[in-house]
């Protein structure tokens, strides 16, 4: 697991490249041949593909660089461990509208066509014939919020990398706790 | 071995069952108190904003755990059992000092009209609105000593609404943050009366415990220096140390055990390592919350009491209620965020009474310290949910912004209720609560004059654009960590369960001691009042104890 964390983002990728075929059929963790717990190399590439269009890198990194699918990955193998037949039929279905639409995996095509599919998601429309076991807007609520937690929520949990998106908003990084504050008000800006 | 008898059990050790403890222990009564959850110190809290008591995405900090499901039936009848992150749980701390370990501390006094709605606003249809049948006046004075005895910081002298008080408040409000200085002139150029909120936390050294220390890691985390006053850090020590209270942890109750003439026994419960044990008393008071109180009288059925405990007219379990919460979010060109916890600092009563249009209200407030996380999900009403645009509303926003909220006076209704469910069991084999019902139209209309009220404050504060708050929905039942009234207090047995000293009606020595008795839960926070109506009631309960009954 530690291997997984130290990787970037581009050597993520080549790995998942490098690899030769997706492993991880049953719904469950544990050792699947992947960096990962819980997911197989094409469903982290196509929700590392989902995280960077819901937090897109723009002068701060976005969600897959802060470790967002290594997040949800761990949270899958704990807290989240109903959800996960959720996520292996919910990225497939992702993948499988993404093929129907514009003929390639989600994470081939590009960025107008990712953010055209994820909109379609978020409002339920996508073909009701390939979202059987979880509708495309439940299946969405859950990535948005569980990305939204990976990115922003306390890095101990495996996102937040470097505490990235603390210091983004200008929260100080690591928090100091266990000091007295200045008790004084501070000046309002005129 | 048979435990030792004892005068009375007190089971939980929360706002209403820490004070019991320890006012009756410091009056020479023996006491044991049962709690079913841990006695945390701050140390054991990580400050861990996906896992605490609010945010509890990946679980809670101060339980309970998942050994105690529970059933929620939606409108169209489905059932769920559901876990205690779960939102339709409404969960409430399960450790020592229950909610009061880790809660935001806000200590309001309920307004005088708050105990006669009945009268002032007449019937309203589709609920069960009734008196009190006590007044504020038979309060006041306990309200008075849960603040200078668990200790409360604030000032509301420029509350005109507020109830009459004899003595003010211990300790001064802490300095204004950035919020305070902003939202309290705008209120003022309304028209409107803002004032210090009152805290039971300390703003200057009392009771041998130091002030806060101003984190921005307060509500729904255990205070690392202490500062925050709960039961735990002030009257339950205080019980404990007379000699005649002892606290037994991780310990579930089972019933109430009854006679075959009707009259409580004791308490048959689950100790730490599992065992069934039984520990006899002269006297029971159930504090355990409103879910769990109900739970608890309800799975105590004997053949005297077929149907459980203080139900014979089908009355436990009903009513129950929590908050309403509504407001909204306000962004600024300017920066608002000084880190200065616990944020909460400024309060107007202006709309708890008197509105047009609807019964009740309640408070306004700005809101506590918010969490990255917690902002990010502010989306929606014109602000983007996620993408690039939400990336930059966080980057901009996250530092000038602030939030108005307050919780709107619920109508009791009949149908929310808390049950026993026929099949689902805890991993004690005890019966779950089983949770079912809607909100009152009233709080609908409550919820959204207080959330235009809101919006109108923060625009007076200067806000550039507000995102109001529609967390409200009438097919769900109320209730979470406010909640209140499934054993109502009330002079006719057959319509409440406890009489106005918080004694069962048809059971000499069982008595209920919680939020559960509140007729309605007032447009406030609902602690401090829990808290009164303990001092209330265990004054009265001592005052006319006349010793072991029949026991000699």
């Amino acid at each position: 697991m530690e291997l997984s964390f130290r990787l970037n983002r581009r050597a993520f990728l080549q790995a998942a490249v490098a690899a030769t075929a997706a492993a991880g059929t049953g719904v469950a963790c544990g050792k699947n041949g992947t960096p990962w717990r819980f997911f197989s190399i094409d469903e982290a590439r196509c929700l590392a593909s989902i995280c960077d269009q819901i937090i897109p890198p723009d002068q701060d990194q976005g969600a897959a660089w802060a470790g967002v699918v290594h997040y949800i990955d761990l949270q899958l193998c704990g807290p989240y461990e109903n959800l996960c037949a959720t996520y292996r039929l919910g990225l497939a279905a992702v993948d499988k509208t993404s093929r129907a639409s514009y003929g390639k995996v989600f994470a081939e095509v590009d960025a107008t066509q990712q953010i055209e599919l994820l909109s379609m998601l978020e409002q339920g429309k996508a073909k009701a014939e390939i979202w059987k076991g979880v509708s495309s807007s439940e299946f969405f609520g859950y990535l948005l919020d569980h990305i939204m937690q990976g990115f922003y929520g306390d890095p101990r949990h495996g996102g937040n990398r470097e505490g990235m998106s603390w210091k983004m908003v200008g929260l100080e990084y690591p928090p100091i706790r266990g000091r007295i504050r200045s008790d004084r008000p501070k000046e309002l800006p005129r | 071995m048979p435990l030792k008898h004892v005068n009375a059990v007190v089971v939980g050790s929360g706002a209403g069952g820490g004070v019991v403890a320890k006012e009756l222990a410091t009056r020479g009564l023996s006491v044991v108190l049962l709690e079913r959850g841990k006695w945390y110190t701050p140390f054991d809290d990580r400050k861990d904003d996906l896992r605490n008591q609010r945010t509890c995405v990946l679980g809670n900090s101060f339980g309970p755990d998942d050994r105690n499901p529970r059933v929620y039936v939606d409108s169209s009848g489905h059932e769920y059992v559901v876990p205690s992150t779960h939102w339709a749980y409404s969960n409430n701390a399960a450790c020592v000092g229950g909610g009061t370990l880790s809660y935001g501390a806000m200590a309001w006094r309920f307004m005088e009209d708050d105990f006669r709605l009945r009268t002032k606003y007449g019937q309203v249809d589709g609920s069960t609105l009734e008196d009190w049948p006590i007044a504020y006046s038979d309060l006041e004075p306990y309200y008075e000593k849960a603040e200078w005895e668990i200790g409360v910081s604030g000032d509301d002298s420029n509350n005109v609404f507020r109830a009459p008080r004899k003595r003010p408040l211990p300790m001064p409000p802490l300095s204004p943050n950035r919020d305070f200085q902003i939202l309290e002139p705008a209120a003022k150029r309304l028209g409107l009366h803002p004032f210090h909120i009152p805290m039971l936390r300390n703003s200057v050294p009392y009771n041998g415990r130091g002030a806060c220390m101003r984190c921005r890691w307060c509500v729904g985390y255990a205070c690392e220096v202490s500062a925050k006053c709960g039961t735990q850090n002030t009257v339950i020590p205080q019980a404990i140390a007379t000699g005649n209270c002892e606290l037994r942890t991780e310990c579930i109750a089972r019933e109430v055990m009854t006679d075959d003439r009707g009259k409580v026994l004791g308490i048959a419960y689950y100790d730490s390592s599992g065992r069934l044990r039984k520990q006899t008393s002269d006297l029971v008071i159930v504090s355990c919350s409103a879910v769990e109180s109900a739970r608890l009288l309800l799975n105590s059925r004997s053949r005297v009491f077929p149907n459980g405990l203080g139900n014979r007219y089908d009355w436990v379990g009903r009513n129950l209620q929590g908050h309403s919460y509504t407001g909204a979010a306000g962004l600024f060109e300017q920066e608002t965020y000084d880190d200065l916890g616990p944020g909460a600092s400024v309060a107007i009563c202006d709309f708890n009474h008197n509105n047009p249009g609807f019964v009740a209200g309640g408070l306004l407030a700005n809101e506590f310290i918010k969490s990255p996380y917690q902002f990010a999900q502010l989306g929606g009403e014109g602000v983007p949910r996620w993408g690039a645009v939400h990336k930059e509303f966080m980057r901009h926003y996250f530092r000038r912004n602030m939030g108005v909220m307050g919780p709107m006076q619920e109508m009791p209704v009949f149908d929310s209720r808390v049950q026993v469910d026929p099949k689902v069991k805890d991993a004690w084999g005890i019966p779950v609560a089983r949770i079912s019902g809607h909100r009152h139209q009233n709080d609908l209309l409550g919820t959204n004059f207080m959330r235009a009220k809101a919006e109108a404050w923060l625009k007076e504060a200067g806000a550039i654009k507000t995102i109001p708050f529609r967390w409200m929905s009438l097919d769900t039942p109320s209730g979470g960590q406010h909640q209140a009234g499934t054993c109502r207090m009330g002079n006719d047995p057959q319509t409440s369960v406890v009489d106005k000293f918080c004694r069962v009606h048809d059971v000499d020595n069982l008595y209920v001691i919680d939020g559960s008795v509140h007729p309605n839960n007032g447009g406030f926070n609902p602690v401090l009042t829990i808290m009164a109506v303990a001092y209330y009631a265990s004054d009265n309960l001592v005052k006319t104890w006349k010793g072991t009954h029949g026991r000699g």
